[in-house]
């Protein structure tokens, strides 16, 4: 018998998961886990965890869906977020969370990532973000930094990278942020702003992969990888109190974009009010 | 009495990546034939820090019965 | 009792959306495309008017994975599209079948491949209908020939993709999408309109794709409706979770074919005309069945005995009722806007038994009935 915790949220029968040894997967999807539970606990929210839909792609993130025992969807490569479009449009009173992976968002769903981000329906969208392709055995993703290499990359990749939460605030989401698997605090609370927020949200948290990422590119191992995080993403706090030279090549950990705008699911209740009024009155 | 807690371990799920091991802050912990495990003398102040960080779940506080 | 209604001007596209909103489809996501674009433009129109909800995707694949999603969440829904949006979307159509997912797809057919003749009457989807997402999967596939049709078939449609929890092609075509003709549409009250179960099989809990011995289809409660369930387009045991089991793997996959091919009785529907005494029978689909019916009568009254064969149902193909005609003819005609794709079937079902001719027509122009009487005439030597 696991955790509390666990044994309330996961599909404990198929655990212990498929992830690798120190996969930083199993961290996140803790966090979303502990994200919903204490949101369920605030009275100010009362979260109801029978309207939370998991809505997730395909690669080793999006497995996530399966454990989690919620209403939870597993859709095909890159879809995710246009499936969870699908569900939050059809039933607003349902909470949509997207679980997906950096090429499942941004390479083979990018396109669905920047319309989702652009109409600002109130999804939540968490990513794995590890810098490659696990699942197909390391190949070099959209964020894959460029230089690194990977199987499909073995001279280095000379892909420019993104960074997916900038992607989605250029696009227009209303809450981005970014979290990492050091910051377990840190990231639960962003993955809860994210839920609360009305609007689409995108948390892009920064997993590791040790197996294909770490091992190609001489991270060293899970405990390694999580070193770097530590000592190069730096939470908010922290962060603004840093001199501009301080700063330099480090990452905050925490809210990028916070701003409002109609959300999309209330503008067209409005629309059908308005257009049936109209008959009404005809 | 709340508050009381108590560290668990389930060794059959833990894949030995070591993150819980080196990430604690009074060296509690320890990897056995790859498998975490709680030193005979250890100083654990039950922080929680292992729960937070084990990608398995194989590492948890739990509350003390009384 | 139904009331006497007054005939109106439709168009073939417009029917479409007026016979799903009767069906109970308040869903509706799409892209555009010629010649299916009226069908969201009406979607766009309506729907708001009925509470419902219309969404313009990025592209195809988003459209169709919006409508899954709509339809786990518990609404009936529907997307349009035309050739080159029907290749984009035919993954999650697998999607579909795979997590068995009601919904319903029209593919107003143009001409191909590629963006080939946007514009212009085609017939060569077919095919695609059936074999248009990858891996072997069950297929319901309806076309309808007039306005009228389309109206009361998009309803058939959505109560089979709702009986059989799986998506159904509604395999329309240029002449009958844009083709406008007087309907009297049927009085609401003498549909009759499938609804969504509300909830599992017995003693499905936690076993959302448990199917009691004997039937095939899993009951299927929405999201949202308090029993947590998943969903995956991986192969699943009976508790939605992903599976490498073989014998769990052959399970599903020999129930997904069976719950199609158990009740093609059910599914099944054909027009036969003129048929009983008929030594030539001409099989056609869709839009194509005008052209034919015209040449039938001309034929008739010339003195030929010709009748026609038209699947409604096009996938699965109404062999059972084809094999069942073969004892009387002595010749089969098979006139399709294509390079000859029901031919195949025909001549499958068929088997040697009788003599199987084929008429087609790939420049974007429609088959004059002229065409098809001079085939028969040839034909008959």
């Amino acid at each position: 018998m696991p955790s509390e915790l666990i044994h309330e949220f996961m599909r404990i029968d198929h655990l212990p998961h498929i992830w690798c040894p120190g996969c930083g997967n199993g961290v996140i999807m803790r966090d979303v886990a502990v994200a919903i539970q204490e949101l369920m606990d605030d009275p100010e929210v009362k979260l109801n965890r029978e309207k939370v839909v998991i809505v997730s792609g395909i690669g080793c993130s999006s497995r996530a869906a399966g454990y989690m025992d919620f209403n939870s969807i597993h859709t095909t490569h890159g879809r995710a977020i246009a499936f969870a479009t699908g569900i939050k449009f059809a039933k607003p009173e349902l909470e949509v969370i997207v679980l997906t992976g950096d090429g499942d968002c941004s390479a083979i769903g990018g396109n669905h990532l920047i319309h989702a981000a652009r109409r600002n329906m109130g999804l939540t969208v968490v990513t794995f973000n590890n810098d490659i392709y696990g699942m197909t055995g390391g190949q070099y993703s959209p964020t894959t930094p460029a230089g690194d290499k990977a199987t499909t990359a073995p001279y280095g990749s000379l892909d420019r990278p993104f960074d997916i939460a900038q992607l989605a605030a250029g696009a227009g989401a209303t809450f981005t942020a970014r979290g990492s698997v050091y910051h377990v605090r840190e990231t639960i609370d962003l993955i809860k702003q994210g839920i609360r927020h009305k609007g689409f949200s995108l948390i892009d948290v920064y997993s590791v992969c040790p197996t294909y990422y770490g091992r190609k590119n001489h991270k060293g191992g899970p405990v390694e990888m999580l070193r770097w995080q530590k000592e190069n993403m730096v939470p908010t706090a922290r962060y603004y109190a840093m001199s501009e030279e301080q700063k330099a090549g480090k990452l905050l950990v925490g809210t990028l974009t916070h701003s409002e705008y109609p959300e999309y699911t209330d503008e067209y209740d409005k629309l059908v009010k308005r257009v049936q009024a109209e008959m009404a009155g005809r | 009495m709340a508050g009381k807690k108590k560290l668990v371990l389930d060794t059959s799920w833990c894949k030995g990546c070591g993150i819980c091991v080196a990430f604690c802050p009074k060296n509690a912990l320890e990897l056995v034939e790859e498998r975490v495990h709680l030193k005979p003398d250890n100083e654990c102040v039950l922080c929680g820090l292992c729960e937070m960080r084990c990608p398995d779940y194989a590492i948890w506080l739990e509350d003390l019965e009384e | 009792m139904s009331m006497a209604k007054k005939a109106v001007l439709m168009q073939g596209n417009e029917a479409c959306v007026e016979g799903a909103i009767a069906a109970g489809m308040r869903f509706y996501a799409g892209y555009p495309i010629t010649p299916s674009t009226e069908i969201a433009e009406q979607c766009a129109l309506r729907l708001p008017q009925v509470g419902g909800k219309f969404i313009q995707m990025e592209d195809e694949l988003a459209s169709m994975a919006a409508v899954l999603g709509a339809s786990a969440a518990g609404i009936k829904a529907m997307t349009a599209t035309s050739g080159p949006g029907f290749s984009l979307k035919q993954e999650n159509i697998g999607y579909g079948c795979m997590a068995e997912i009601p919904c319903v797809i029209v593919d107003v057919q143009r001409s191909g491949p590629s963006t080939g003749l946007p514009t212009s009457p085609s017939q060569g989807d077919y095919m695609q209908a059936r074999w248009g997402t990858h891996g072997d999967h069950p297929v319901i596939a309806l076309s309808p020939s007039s306005v009228l049709e389309t109206y009361t078939l998009v309803i058939r449609a959505f109560n089979l993709s709702e009986k059989y929890r799986t998506p159904v092609i509604f395999l329309m075509d240029e002449i009958v999408g844009h083709m406008r003709e007087g309907v009297t549409l049927p009085d609401p009250s003498d549909l009759i309109v499938n609804k969504r179960k509300a909830s599992f099989h017995d003693g499905a809990y936690k076993r959302c794709y448990y199917v009691p011995e004997g039937q095939y289809v899993p009951a299927m409660k929405p999201f949202g409706a308090g029993e947590r369930y998943n969903i995956t387009g991986l192969a699943h045991d009976i508790s939605g979770f992903p599976t490498n089991n073989n014998d769990q793997a052959g399970a599903l996959y020999t129930r997904l074919m069976e719950k199609i091919d158990r009740n093609v009785d059910d599914i099944v529907r054909v027009q036969e005309t003129m048929l009983d005494d008929a030594d030539t029978a001409i099989v056609c689909f869709g839009g194509t069945a005008r052209a034919v019916m015209s040449a039938v009568e001309e034929a008739r009254a010339q003195g030929m005995k010709v009748g026609m064969f038209r699947p409604i149902t096009v996938w699965p193909f109404p062999e059972g009722h084809l094999r069942a005609r073969l004892p009387g003819l002595k010749r089969i005609l098979v006139v399709e806007h294509n390079y000859g794709q029901m031919f195949l079937e025909v001549q499958r079902v068929v088997a040697g038994q009788t003599p199987v001719e084929f008429l087609g027509r790939l420049d974007g122009t429609v088959i004059p009935p002229a065409d098809i009487l001079e085939k028969l005439r040839r034909m008959e030597g």
